[in-house]
């Protein structure tokens, strides 16, 4: 099996900051981590790895600052670390970062299954994975909330959307972007930390990529116009119930209905 | 001796209701029964006669002057969240709650103080200091506790390994005497030899010495960085071993928590909450914090290759907050898991000292097989103070009454014989009433009831607890 796992670098504070100039994400210095969704993808893939055999490259297209990504990555198990990195990418949106994906899943010999986390926690738009699939003309299932069957030959998932559960089955090659919670993602390894230390990422270029038609890429590339961006309002809050038991256990129930949770 | 006490009459209820006010006071069979217990209703449940909520130190002095006249007993509540059967009226009288005595009356930036009202959350004061930038590092893991529950109890916590007890954070009291006086103790000063400590006495003193109205706590600067690492191994041996080698580095861990594979299997199987780590038997949780960056990496390289070097299996690393949150969550869940599998718990809070942890662990295994108890050991080994929880299965009424009972005799005496002590962090209370006398030697016991009668000679002051009198 071969196994792609596509992977973001955002910032590892929830406070984003914003280049009031392009609207688009300041990363420089940010502290950054791998998008947590991601982690569920790649120890989906390492999964797989490990009861039908093969690799798992892991996939990102941003600056050389996601070797540290990589690196952690190469800690949780995964064999490849590929990165698409040019200035010509820079400024991509939807459209074009989900094209030079495919473009250099292309250039890798595309895989047997690809497999993205749901959204990242900075973009938050879910489209990058379905996207990739689209370009590559391959079949795809979002918001997979667990395999349900898998072999050399098919997967079956299910996926969870808003009303309705569905269980689909693709023959390879597909893509997966998979859901929180569909597995518990395994920690980076000290042990394995110091094995891959000298592990080399390996970089792909523009002119690495099968389509040379500048106008799919970077901010040529993108006809999403960024009108203004900013985090949400935090929406939690903590409501505090008062009472004897039987009044919180009441007021706890009234909430629950209200949500319609029960 | 005062016992017995006067039973609350028509006049005593008018008068408390004449120094606070009628619709905070209530009597008989109209007070809540929660009140009748603290977290641990095995060690004691006590109708209150009077249950009264104070807001003001002035009412607690009025009340307590007013009690010492006519002889009434008075236990100071607050959350209600002691381990211990600490705060329950066991001979009756006046339950007196802080809990509207809530007010956070301040961040001192100059002094790096907090000042609060002892009926404030601790999560609450903890958020106030971060408001400010600052840091309020105890940490008993109940967040929901009063500030002033965890000073009269001296709460401890997992994070005590890097920055110590409540007691270390307490810079000064204002207190109610058991006559009505009231009394501060030292000030905001960070060294004080002028008489004896009383403050420090006072913390942790279970609510049978005065009633702490007001308080002033030390704050430091929060750490930046923080990581978390999980250590794995086959073996409990080299697990528990390795714990004196990590607090022998220049790098003090934030905490060091022990945990056994049949925990984290019950709290996946009872909450459903998998530990991100599947492989080995016994691990060590172990938290750093640090001002820089570089600081943490020096960190985890010295604490991972000592793990290794002593056998580890492996060293898992937890950089982000999902990570963190991972790990933490299941090490929260325990209790609760516990509580699901199996039908009744007791649990012994014994520290002993760090170099002993090992041997504690094997003799507390073979103790609970001498008694068909399961024993599970957990918590805080990086400080020595390892929580060991006996689970009932199978075991009629009697015959896991009887055997707990032998079993608590049996490790509170291998503490003993440790160079420990019986409790860590719950304290005496009710619940551990009747192993303490035995525990201490005679001499150390009636020092307890000199000092407990300095400060309340009439014994009215939650009687019956942490010490009794004949």
């Amino acid at each position: 099996m071969k196994i792609i796992v596509c992977i973001k670098q955002v910032p590892a504070t929830s406070q984003v900051e914003i280049d009031p100039e392009s609207g688009t994400l300041k990363r420089m210095g940010a502290e950054s981590k791998t998008n947590p969704y991601d982690l569920f993808a790649i120890e989906s893939a390492l999964r797989i790895k490990e009861m039908l055999g093969g690799t798992v490259t892991a996939v990102t297209m941003g600056p050389p600052q996601a070797e540290a990504m990589m690196k952690d990555a190469f800690s949780m198990g995964v064999d490849e670390g590929v990165i698409l990195s040019d200035k010509k990418f820079a400024g991509s949106d939807v459209l074009a970062t989900s094209y030079t994906l495919s473009q250099g899943i292309t250039a890798l010999g595309g895989a047997d299954i690809i497999i993205c986390g749901k959204q990242t926690t900075d973009g938050d738009t879910a489209q990058i994975g379905p996207a990739i699939a689209e370009h590559l003309h391959i079949p795809h299932a979002a918001w997979v909330s667990e395999i349900t069957y898998i072999d050399n030959e098919k997967i079956a998932v299910r996926q969870d959307l808003s009303e309705v559960t569905q269980v689909s089955e693709m023959e390879y090659p597909c893509l997966i972007t998979v859901d929180k919670d569909i597995v518990v993602p395994r920690l980076p390894s000290y042990r394995l930390m110091k094995e891959v230390k000298d592990k080399k990422v390996r970089y792909l270029s523009f002119e690495d990529m099968p389509d040379k038609d500048l106008s799919r890429y970077g901010l040529i590339g993108s006809p999403t116009v960024v009108e203004r961006i900013f985090p949400p309002d935090k929406m939690e809050e903590q409501v505090y119930i008062k009472g004897d038991a039987s009044e919180k256990a009441k007021g706890l129930y009234n909430i629950l209905k209200a949500k319609k949770f029960v | 001796m005062p016992y017995p006490y006067s039973k609350i009459n028509e006049d005593d209820i008018n008068y408390i209701k004449k120094v606070t006010s009628p619709d905070r006071v209530w009597v008989g069979e109209d007070i809540k029964k929660e009140f009748y217990h603290d977290e641990m209703p095995e060690y004691g449940v006590y109708p209150p006669e009077l249950y009264v909520e104070a807001v003001s130190t002035e009412e607690v002095s009025a009340i307590m002057k007013h009690a010492y006249e006519r002889n009434i007993p008075v236990t100071a509540r607050g959350a209600g969240t002691g381990l211990a059967g600490g705060a329950t009226c066991k001979y009756g009288g006046i339950m007196l709650s802080l809990m509207r005595m809530n007010k956070i009356l301040g961040v001192d930036k100059q002094n790096l103080t907090i000042t609060t009202q002892p009926g404030a959350l601790l999560t609450e004061v903890a958020d106030a200091a971060a408001a400010e930038g600052l840091f309020y590092p105890p940490d008993p893991g109940e967040r929901t506790a009063s500030i002033g529950g965890t000073i009269i109890t001296n709460a401890g916590g997992m994070k005590a390994v890097r920055y110590g007890v409540t007691r270390d954070y307490v810079r000064c009291i204002e207190a109610v005497m058991p006559d009505g006086s009231i009394m501060n103790f030292s000030s905001n000063v960070v060294k004080n030899t002028t008489g004896f400590d009383i403050k420090d006495l006072i913390v942790g003193s279970e609510g049978v010495l005065c009633i702490v109205t007001e308080l002033t706590l030390k704050l430091i600067m929060p750490p930046k960085f923080t990581e978390t690492l999980v250590m794995v191994f086959d073996d409990i041996k080299p697990c528990i071993e390795t714990v004196p080698k990590l607090l022998q580095t220049p790098y003090i861990p934030t905490a060091i928590e022990f945990l056994e594979r049949e925990l984290l299997e019950i709290v996946e199987r009872c909450l459903n909450k998998p530990f991100p780590v599947p492989e080995g038997n016994d691990c060590l949780i172990v938290m750093y914090d640090a001002s820089t960056k570089e600081e943490l990496e020096a960190a985890q390289e010295q604490a991972a290759n000592i793990a290794l070097e002593m056998g580890a299996k492996d060293v898992k690393i937890c950089n982000t907050p999902e990570r963190i949150g991972s790990v933490w969550s299941v090490r929260a869940a325990i209790l609760e898991g516990m509580k699901a599998d199996s039908q009744a718990q007791e649990e012994c809070d014994v520290v002993v000292p760090r170099a002993k942890i090992a041997e504690f662990v094997t003799a507390a295994k073979e103790i609970g097989k001498k008694y068909s108890i399961r024993v599970i050991v957990c918590g805080h080994a990086g400080d020595g103070n390892i929580h060991t929880e006996l689970l009932r299965q199978n075991l009629s009424d009697e015959v896991w009454e009887t055997n707990t009972k032998a079993c608590l005799k049996e490790l509170y005496a291998k503490s003993k014989e440790l160079g420990g002590q019986l409790s860590g962090e719950h304290g005496i209370g009710n619940g551990r009433l009747e192993y303490f006398e035995n525990f201490i030697s005679d001499r150390l016991y009636k020092l307890h009831k000199d000092i407990k009668l300095a400060f309340d000679d009439k014994l009215i002051l939650n009687p019956g607890k942490v010490i009794e009198f004949e």
